[in-house]
């Protein structure tokens, strides 16, 4: 009778303690504090990115959390996302902000890389676009004289090869256009530069970049657009940018000019890496053993906040008229994009041993 | 004109005014602390900014970007420590002067420049900016090639006695910058597999193992206050302040030339100050004096930062490509206002370009204001014995150099390049020259390319290449002749003073080190692309072939001998990495604490009450960095037990 009383006790004691635990749960325990590991230096496009959202998440999430940008720069961010790697909790007071150059060389096998993205789960994507535009005097007007370059050398200011161009290096060459990228330049802004001096024929720049720079070369007759990248709708497939809806894409000057589609290797490899770079160009992730309430209520505060009248304003001025992505999609098609098989591997390799000389 | 007074009238407005103030003062406090610079600021304010109204957040962040240089003089002339890059020079004379007890001197002769150089600067950029967008444009990169050439051809004029010492140091600067990724392929040299390597050596270590470093430890062997000689301290203040008004001409050539480098993005305002101190040197009648503490060497470089910093913003404001760090910080700022860098900052927002200019110059007033105040208090510290500084300054530095990236690899650094310092100093090598060679060295071999690539070997037809190489010419040969002329003038008097070149083990030692390490480097290069090893090559050529001159000299030319204390000295170094890896691997700021009550107590004597007071206040000092600023200390075993009760109740 002792024992039976014994173990009603305990049993009562300790389905007790479970019941307040799931009471507890169902209001998720979110930390006061959110430090958001951001990979890069202060003041730079993914720091600006994050301190624009930050204020929006604290006021989104239920608790209303203070949201801490923490800074941690190094190897094109490859340090910072290691350390974010090993150190993060997963108790939902850790979130990572990445972009391009964090994906890229996971994608490239760089030796530094000591992450991977199965741990993780994207939270939220900024998408962005790009538009590639040459000098004037070169006797093109739009994409459809694009025929007008062949043989002409464009030399074209560039970071690197492994770096954002590559995507558009790629698509260069599917267009056969003699492109002479012109390395070490220190960020997209000092290849415009050069563009604008005259050194560089051809160029690329992202949405905001081009609309705040580019625009007014267009408009005084300094530069000419030739085509976007277009932008990746739901589905994975690419659309004209709805930022330049006049312009065509990549895919459409080159079936204006070859009559076919674009495909095989390098066009397997051009869309995996305009993913990564440009439709997943910033992306927030979680540790993905965070309790599920707790991202539960991270998504539901991030999609209350792409409702906020206030931040669609800004963020027209901050990203450009591009849909944030979210939910399952978003972790599906970053999956394929940073997925990249042995074969391809191979490919990009030698790719970039025969066209730069680089060396994986 | 209307749009200039419109602009005065709002910066003069009260919420305008505060939050200037607001951000003169963290600028001054993050330049003061050394390793902190712009970049520390403007994340301490970027929070608040968002929202703003953009008038405002522009003036707090003005505010901050203008008075770094200025506050950042403190730490160079008083402890030998670069307050940031942009004030590397002034450690040059500015030491010296204090170590001869006239830092009050340094420091408000130092002030006075820099307020007058902020107010040139914002005067060239007011006028400038609305002319400046085909100038900047005309700089391609082969201009900005031979701009590197000019900057590194200043090391000729800091070599001192021995050209080939100059050259040596200069070319293992060049060597030494050439770590990390090859910028004309993106492939990775000298990395030795290390991650830390892989971005390049950060300049702040660089900086402060190469000067600050052996300046403790010579300070430590010898172990006596900083300013050895007993001075007035009543009469240094104005004295500094008369010294200005008599070399204004100087002042105001350095302003110009600092905020015209500063106007040429993709420079950088890290060598404008080596350039106007050799400026100052070749063009002053008697320079024997700079290098032991002649106040031009603190006017010149003072002037010409404080101007290069207003410079700066004509590119990031024209172009969108930041001038310098605190510049890139500063675009990040007008971002999050909502504000686009391009042609409509002389156009649409004129307005604010205006407002921005205006704070320019308030700023630049208020924070030499403040500075002055606080100088005589300040430069009392240097009449203290230095065992009692050291801990402090120990901490200061670690504190500093962790800030580069973080992690192990910056104490260790610091530690390799602190042995070559102490080196350096001990056989009387250019230690500037190194640096110089070390800033130069990626700008050098990028331009050089990017030219090449551009313009195939045509480049060096462009006019603009063609005045710059006379300029450097000019340099060279202008000095020599004044300095003969001279010379045959006062013959009589320097008669007595010739006396035989010294040298000394460490000399022999140091030869062999630098040459084993381009030996090593060219060894090491050998199989790369031939656009990734050829600049490597060069400087490889240059410290070898310095080497070789330098031992022929050694054994054909009569030396005399000198003993050194490199024994004590190296135990110093070792004992540098003990307290490093202890920082590391115990926790930042329980070793503080430790290290520095057991150094207080029993190595500089002072009594127990003294040497707790002075750790415990390191400790809140550092707690409180970590708490406003979110710095992160390597915990090691002991900060968590420190930490987590803190953080409890905080």
């Amino acid at each position: 009778m002792k024992k039976h009383l014994k173990l009603l006790c305990a049993s009562t004691l300790i389905f007790g303690s479970l019941l307040t635990t799931t009471v507890k749960a169902e209001t998720a325990d979110i930390p006061s504090t959110i430090n958001w590991t951001i990979p890069f230096g202060v003041g730079g496009g993914t720091d600006v990115w994050a301190r624009f959202i930050a204020p929006y998440l604290t006021k989104y999430i239920p608790t209303h959390p203070t949201v801490v940008i923490k800074n941690q720069p190094g190897g094109g961010s490859i340090t910072g996302t290691n350390l974010f790697y090993q150190r993060a909790r997963s108790d939902g007071s850790d979130i990572l902000g990445t972009s391009a150059s964090t994906l890229f060389p996971f994608m490239l096998g760089d030796k530094r890389v000591r992450y991977n993205f199965d741990k993780w789960m994207p939270l939220m994507a900024s998408p962005t676009g790009g538009v590639v535009y040459v000098q004037p005097n070169l006797g093109v007007k739009s994409a459809a004289d694009i025929d007008k370059l062949n043989g002409v050398t464009l030399p074209f200011g560039s970071q690197g090869p492994t770096r954002l161009e590559l995507p558009v290096l790629m698509a260069f060459e599917m267009l056969g256009l003699d492109v002479k990228p012109v390395f070490g330049m220190k960020s997209r802004g000092a290849g415009r530069l050069a563009f604008e001096r005259g050194e560089a024929k051809i160029d690329f720049q992202t949405t905001s970049a081009y609309l705040n720079s580019v625009e007014d070369l267009v408009k005084n007759h300094k530069a000419i657009p030739l085509f976007s990248l277009g932008v990746m709708d739901e589905d994975g497939k690419i659309v004209r940018d709805p930022a330049f809806p006049n312009l065509p894409t990549f895919q459409e000057v080159y079936f204006q000019k070859y009559g076919k589609k674009p495909s095989g290797n390098e066009y397997t490899a051009y869309s995996k890496f305009l993913a990564a770079g440009f439709a997943f160009q910033k992306v927030i992730f979680i540790p993905s053993n965070t309790p599920n309430d707790i991202i539960q209520a991270y998504q539901k505060g991030i999609k209350e906040m792409l409702k906020d009248p206030d931040f669609i304003k800004d963020s027209i001025v901050q990203i450009g008229p591009y849909k944030n992505i979210v939910g399952i999609n978003a972790a599906k098609h970053l999956q394929e994009a940073t997925k990249i098989s042995p074969e391809l591997y191979a490919w990009v390799a030698k790719w970039l041993k025969q066209k730069f000389d680089y060396s994986l | 004109m209307t749009v200039l007074l419109s602009a005065l009238d709002q910066i003069l407005s009260f919420t305008h005014f505060i939050y200037l103030l607001g951000g003169v003062l963290v600028g001054l406090v993050v330049g003061i602390i050394p390793g902190l610079g712009g970049i520390a600021g403007m994340s301490l304010l970027l929070p608040f900014i968002y929202g703003m109204e953009p008038s405002v957040g522009l003036g707090m962040l003005m505010g901050l970007v203008a008075v770094i240089p200025t506050g950042d003089t403190f730490t160079s002339v008083l402890m030998g420590i670069p307050g940031s890059s942009s004030s590397q020079a002034t450690v040059m004379d500015g030491f010296p002067l204090a170590k001869k007890g006239q830092a009050a001197r340094a420091l408000s002769a130092a002030f006075m420049c820099s307020m007058i150089g902020g107010v040139v600067g914002a005067i060239v950029l007011s006028v400038f900016i609305l002319v400046a967008r085909p100038i900047v444009l005309s700089f391609s990169s082969a201009e900005l090639f031979m701009l590197t050439l000019l900057g590194l051809s200043v090391v000729a004029a800091l070599s001192g006695g021995n050209i080939f010492k100059g050259l040596a140091a200069c070319g293992f600067g060049l060597l030494v910058g050439s770590v990390g990724s090859a910028p004309a392929t993106g492939e990775f040299r000298f990395t030795l597999g290390i991650d830390y390597l892989y971005d390049g050596i950060p300049l702040v270590v660089v900086g402060l193992g190469i000067f600050a470093l052996p300046e403790i430890i010579s300070l430590l062997v010898q172990n006596k206050a900083i300013a050895s000689t007993p001075n007035k301290l009543g009469h240094g203040l104005k004295q500094g302040i008369k010294d200005v008004f008599q070399n204004l001409p100087l002042v105001g050539k350095s302003s110009i030339f600092g905020s015209l480098v500063g106007a040429i993005p993709g420079l950088g305002g890290s060598v404008v100050d080596w350039m106007t101190y050799s400026f100052a040197m070749n063009s002053s009648k008697d320079s024997s004096q700079f290098g032991k503490g002649d106040i031009r060497g603190v006017i010149a470089p003072e002037s010409a930062n404080n101007a290069c910093a207003s410079g700066s913003m004509i590119p990031t404001l024209l172009f969108g490509i930041p001038g310098s760090g605190s510049a890139a910080v500063f675009l990040g700022g007008m971002l999050l206002l909502g504000l686009q860098p391009g042609v409509s900052m002389i156009t649409t927002h004129l307005d604010l370009t205006y407002t921005i200019i205006w704070s320019l110059a308030l700023a630049n007033i208020l924070g030499a204001v403040f500075c002055i105040c606080f100088t005589r208090p300040i430069s009392l510290l240097t009449y203290v014995k230095f065992s009692i500084l050291a801990p402090i300054i120990l901490t200061l530095i670690l504190f500093a150099a962790y800030q580069a990236t973080r992690s192990l690899g910056d104490f260790i650094v610091l530690g390799v390049i602190a042995t070559i310092g102490v080196l350096m100093k001990d056989a009387g090598w250019p230690r500037p020259a190194f640096l110089i060679g070390f800033v130069l060295s990626s700008g050098a071999e990028n331009y050089f390319f990017q030219s090449i690539q551009f313009y195939g070997y045509s480049w060096f037809e462009r006019p603009g290449v063609i005045i710059i190489a006379l300029l450097i010419l000019l340099g060279f040969v202008l000095p020599p002749i004044l300095k003969s002329r001279r010379k045959a003038q006062k013959d009589e008097d320097q008669a007595t003073e010739k006396a035989l070149p010294v040298t000394s083990v460490t000399d022999l030692i140091l030869i062999l080190f630098i040459t084993s390490a381009g030996a090593y480097a060219l060894f090491k290069i050998w199989d790369m692309s031939t656009l990734t090893k050829a600049f490597p090559l060069i400087a490889i050529a240059i410290v070898l072939f310095s080497c070789i001159a330098l031992l022929i000299q050694r054994y054909k030319v009569k030396h005399q001998k000198v003993a050194t204390n490199i024994r004590l000295e190296a135990c110093y170094i070792i004992g540098f990495f003990f307290i490093a890896c202890g920082y590391y691997y115990l926790g930042f700021i329980s070793t503080t604490f430790i290290f520095s009550l057991l150094f207080l107590s029993y190595l500089a004597k002072a009594s127990w009450l003294k040497s707790l007071i002075i750790s415990f206040c390191l400790v809140v000092f550092l707690l409180v960095m970590r708490h406003i600023m979110h710095i992160d200390y390597p915990e090691g075993f002991l900060d968590p037990y420190i930490l987590t009760p803190i953080d409890k109740i905080f």
